[in-house]
């Protein structure tokens, strides 16, 4: 019975191939506009996500301003972070621009930067060569440093810069690392900056504060009563001064942007569903017209011993042909127009299980919900009423 | 001879406005299995009424109507349309094929709903059509076939599912003459073959093809002169040549 459904309502599709199209455009780019639209948001929010994630969900930056008598943190205070709960490592940035140079070549305003062991430990495969800021380094003012990539090939043409001697700021430094090229991030790359012990780099630069720190957390769902534990040494190490010093959890803002672009998400969606909604009703009328015009057909095959469940059965399905149809199209568009965007706004393209699900679905539910009303008209059509209608 | 249909004191009333109608009036009628029966009455008397009502497409007003042992009046919707799938077989004036399906796609429609397999049905539906005569058109579409080749296509649809009886309401209305004679025949041939028939006509020499005359008249019934008609049935050529 379902097959000679099907193959009922396949015909009367066919049979009017321009008004089935036309009605099957608008399930289409219902469709269309909300695959496209969910897709186009996705990836826009995992590209903005995974390039804030790179930036390390799995830390917490603290920026002291300090107060007047007290402009920054003290070795004292990096010590007590690091000794929270949960809490792996403390990783203090300074930072300037000095001039470099080597042999004849002078680079003015280069970006340096003092860092610790910590920092190179967690970000182990940042590093091309050489090695990294170790402890004694610190702890010694050691004048070594470990250069971005396209300052190495600058100041080097290729020679191995490890070993060399440079001079920054006038002081005599050697180079211990090279760093890998990074593909930069909205927080700028690391490919033309000079790393140095930060203690060094403080006596280097002249700078007299530490105003930058991260801190790693050995467990990021412990997040909350981590920047809790902070707030407190932050607050006592300032003297309960306001707006003195900001924590910054990176998955705090992964969150928010979550929420945003999420909210985001449904408010398109939901925009966009209207065109279905609109879809659906063109269904509706086409199959109530449908259903006028076939009004003998139905009196006969009520006459033939058609009962009235299988009449509405072939109405039915019509209808979710329809609109399932629209659907897939609708998917293969939406998709597409998904793709040209991913291209041109340089984000990574992702089609999940959800979206077909939710496609199909979707127009599934179009052809059932508009379906329904000219199906139970057709079936409760009176047989002698539609005979007699010619 | 079994009976396989029996009306008693059928009641057909519309109101329409104030007005009330009573288009059948105490009908009482017996039909048994292998009868030939023509109900014969001028316009308005209520033979498409009365037909709608055996047919099972409509319910009367107040009575009984017993058909092959199935109380009508108890049956709802749904075995309304079983009854009418199994025991009747509708033949239209107008023909009522699908103009979208071809002559056996047609004839296989009521095997459908009957739930016959699809090869049971093809199978059937060409033997069936070749029996009227259309074993070459089996593929034509209605409108590629003649009005008496159309209502063949009809009568073989309204056998094919091998219904108690088989309804007829003006077979011929839309024919003419030679035309009618040729569809009178192959009725009476399937009547020979056992097929209880019921034609409805206005029309005294197309009912003398049946072996038994109904008559109405304003919604009342009463028996033909079944003699003539049956000595009219023996050479219903001539009869109605003349
Ligand atoms: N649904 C209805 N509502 C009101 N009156 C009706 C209805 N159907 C039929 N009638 C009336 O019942 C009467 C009988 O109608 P019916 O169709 O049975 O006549 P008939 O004998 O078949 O005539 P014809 O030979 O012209 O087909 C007519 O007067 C008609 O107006
Ligand atoms: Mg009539």
């Amino acid at each position: 019975m379902l097959k000679e459904c099907m193959k009922m309502a396949w015909s009367n599709i066919i049979h009017n191939k321009m008004r089935s199209f036309l009605t099957v455009l608008g399930v289409l780019i219902g469709v269309s506009s909300i695959i496209a639209l969910i897709t186009i948001v996705q990836g826009a929010t995992g590209s903005i996500t995974s390039q804030i994630s790179s930036l390390g969900a799995d830390k917490i930056t603290i920026q002291a301003m300090g107060t007047r008598l007290k402009q920054g943190l003290s070795e004292k205070d990096l010590e007590q972070l690091s000794l929270v709960n949960n809490v792996s490592g403390v990783s203090p940035t300074v930072s300037g621009k000095t001039a470099l140079v080597y042999k004849r070549n002078v680079k003015t305003d280069v970006s340096v930067q003092g860092k610790n062991n910590v920092y190179f430990n967690k970000e182990l495969d940042s590093l091309a060569r050489g090695r990294g800021v170790n402890v004694l380094d610190v702890n010694n003012k050691n004048q070594v440093a470990v250069l971005g990539s396209d300052l190495a090939k600058e100041l080097f043409w290729g020679d191995e810069p490890i070993g060399q001697h440079l001079l920054v700021n006038g002081n005599t430094v050697t180079i211990v690392g090279v760093l890998k090229e990074s593909s930069g991030s909205i927080m700028g790359s690391t490919n033309d900056i000079v790393i140095m012990p930060y203690t060094s780099a403080m006596k280097t630069l002249g700078v007299r504060n530490i105003t930058n720190v991260d801190v790693y957390m050995s467990d990021a769902n412990k997040s909350e009563s981590i920047i809790n534990d902070v707030t407190t040494i932050l607050n006592s190490a300032f003297n309960y001064r306001e707006n003195t010093f900001t924590v910054l959890n990176m998955q705090n803002i992964i969150d928010v942007i979550g929420n945003i672009t999420g909210m985001l998400t449904l408010l398109l969606a939901g925009i966009a569903s209207i065109s279905l909604l609109v879809g659906g009703i063109g269904i509706m009328n086409m199959m109530l017209v449908s259903v006028t015009e076939r009004t003998t057909e139905i009196g006969l095959r009520k006459a033939l011993g058609a009962e009235p469940a299988q009449i509405q059965l072939q109405f039915l399905i019509e209808s979710i042909f329809i609109s399932l149809f629209g659907g897939l199209l609708g998917l293969i568009i939406g998709l597409l127009i998904a793709i040209v965007a991913s291209i041109l706004m340089k984000f990574s393209f992702t089609i999940t299980a959800w979206t077909i699900i939710l496609a199909v679905g979707f127009s599934a539910a179009v052809g059932i919900i508009f379906g329904l009303a000219p199906a139970r008209k057709a079936s409760r059509l009176n047989p002698i009423d539609a005979l007699r209608h010619v | 001879m079994s009976e396989i249909l029996n009306m008693q004191d059928i009641v057909k009333r519309y109101s329409l406005d104030a007005e009330e109608l009573v288009v059948l009036n105490k009908i009482n009628l017996k039909i048994n299995e292998g009868e030939f029966v023509s109900i014969l009455g001028p316009s308005g008397s209520g033979k498409s009424t009365l037909m709608n009502i055996l047919g099972c497409l409509d319910v009367p007003t107040s009575g009984k109507y017993i058909l092959a042992n199935n109380d009508v009046e108890d049956l709802d919707e749904r075995e309304l349309a079983r009854i009418r799938n199994k025991e009747i077989g509708f033949v239209f004036q107008s023909f009522q094929l699908l103009q979208r399906l071809n002559a056996l796609e047609n004839v296989e429609l009521p095997m459908i709903y009957a739930r016959v397999s699809p090869e049971n049905r093809r199978k059937k539906a060409m033997a069936i059509l070749e029996r009227v005569g259309l074993a070459e058109k089996m593929n034509n579409y209605p409108n590629q076939l003649s009005g008496g080749q159309q209502q063949r296509v009809a009568i073989a649809r309204s056998v094919v599912t091998e219904p108690t009886i088989l309804l007829a309401d003006e077979p011929t209305g839309a024919l003419d003459q030679k035309t009618g004679q040729q569809i009178m025949q192959l009725f009476k041939d399937l009547n020979a073959e056992g097929r209880t028939i019921i034609m409805i006509t206005h029309d005294t020499n197309i009912a003398r093809y049946s072996k038994r005359i109904v008559n109405i008249l304003d919604g009342h019934l009463s028996e033909g002169a079944a003699t003539n008609a049956e000595r009219v049935y023996e050479n219903g050529m001539e009869q109605y040549h003349s």
